[in-house]
């Protein structure tokens, strides 16, 4: 199945050109459930989240001479976005994996310290295989806290699964019924955001962008009306449905990878000088009350 | 004539059991035992011929942690943990070219842990 295409056919309005990036318009994710116009204090309920993705920072290589500052540079265009967001949200791979225990928190502390500088509070976080694989999170825990957990943001419910810490990229059967008991006191039109680091669903197994158990997190999430998927990994932007459920993927901060299935190796895309940090990028996600999720993409490229 | 019953069912028992002994021979003498190495980040080899609709067994170990083997497209998967050797047996039902991976993270350069599996006439 060509999920690109299919994607973009049926999931994405282009609605225009935003401030530095695209703006599309996301079917499904009503925040009342229904489609009724926006009363005041449905627009007072109107909010705007950051999603930052895949960072990996501590890399070094040819696919991004200018890792050391890629990070910093985001810091300060998101600090001057137009629009601040209510909070930002990072899914996954805040750091370079390194067998190094020592150099792996000296990574996260240098990282925490660079997005300390993001003007908006709070800031959201969740690992990447890169953070927790190697060390079933133990690291990642000391730095960033929980490794699955929820909140609330205006009517909407936030919760984040952890698809890394285990190694093969499974959830495991104790999240899972972390997940059905988290969501149990929500009525079934509630507005719900799941943020991961791994495609739940398989998107292209053959190079390992699947969740292992993901089959069993998307059959809970089948039983809300009103669930959208946020997550990170891939280095691309894609988006995709099951069911009712859509799954928006982010760009990365670090190198763009090649499309699924689209050559023989999941091998980072080449750096083009001429058009440094192309691909790269993050999301803006404008969440609203009765009209769904508006996403922006914003490049750090030249524009 | 009252006792040519439980001769008959001797005998067809000792035929039945000549044929099973037979095919059970032959099985093992034609599966192919291929032997793969897995360390960080490769496999070695890394690319496996079989013959179509011939019994494979293949046999991993591990030099150095665990590792995975996943081929989505032949629905193959195992985890080879250090010290032990794992067998993932198959026969191959079609031809081409699988592509498998390690499934399980094992560090910076596990994305190019790869291989594949080819399946020749």
């Amino acid at each position: 199945m060509d999920f690109n295409s299919h994607n973009r056919r049926e999931f994405l309005q282009l609605l225009g050109t935003g401030v530095g990036g695209v703006v599309f318009a996301s079917g499904l994710g009503q925040l009342s459930g229904c489609a009724t116009p926006r009363s005041k204090s449905q627009a007072a309920d109107d909010f705007y989240f950051v999603q930052l993705s895949d960072t990996h920072w501590g890399f070094k290589g040819p696919p991004n001479p200018e890792a050391d500052v890629t990070l910093k540079n985001t810091v300060e265009r998101v600090n001057g976005l137009e629009r601040q967001p209510d909070f930002i949200v990072f899914t996954g791979d805040l750091t370079h994996t390194t067998d190094d225990a020592d150099l792996r928190r000296k990574r996260m502390a240098e990282f925490k310290q660079i997005v300390d500088g993001l003007k908006v509070k709070p800031v959201h976080f969740m690992a990447g295989e890169h953070d927790a694989s190697l060390d079933a999170g133990k690291a990642y825990q000391e730095f960033f806290g929980e490794l699955h957990y929820s909140f609330d943001h205006k009517g909407v419910h936030f919760v984040v699964i952890d698809n890394v810490s285990d190694p093969s990229a499974s959830i495991g059967e104790a999240q899972l019924g972390w997940l059905r008991s988290d969501l149990s006191k929500l009525d079934t039109q509630q507005p719900i955001v799941v943020l991961t680091h791994r495609p739940l669903f398989g998107l292209y197994p053959q190079w390992d962008w699947t969740t292992k158990d993901g089959d069993a997190a998307i059959a809970v999430l089948q039983n809300y009306q009103n669930v959208t998927v946020f997550y990170g990994h891939i280095h691309q932007e894609h988006h995709f449905k099951t069911g009712q459920i859509e799954h928006h993927s982010a760009k990365s901060l670090i190198f763009p990878l090649p499309a699924p299935g689209s050559q023989p190796k999941r091998a980072p895309v080449p750096w083009d000088p001429a058009n440094p940090n192309k691909g790269l990028g993050f999301r803006g996600i404008d969440a609203q009350a009765g009209r769904g999720y508006q996403l922006a993409e914003f490049s750090i490229g030249k524009v | 004539m009252a006792a040519s019953g439980p001769r008959c069912l001797i005998a067809l028992l000792l035929i039945s059991f000549s044929a099973f002994a037979a095919n059970e021979a032959s099985s093992a003498a034609a599966e192919q035992v291929i032997k793969i190495s897995a360390k960080r980040f490769e496999y070695s080899p890394s690319v496996i011929t079989v013959k179509l609709n011939t019994p494979v067994v293949l046999e991993f170990t591990s030099l150095d942690r665990t590792h995975g083997f996943a081929v989505p497209d032949l629905k193959l998967e195992a985890e080879i943990k250090a010290g032990e050797t794992t067998r993932v047996r198959f026969v191959p039902g079609k031809l081409g070219t699988f592509e498998f991976h390690c499934n399980i993270f094992c560090g910076s350069g596990h994305e190019e842990m790869s291989g594949q599996i080819v399946v020749t006439n």
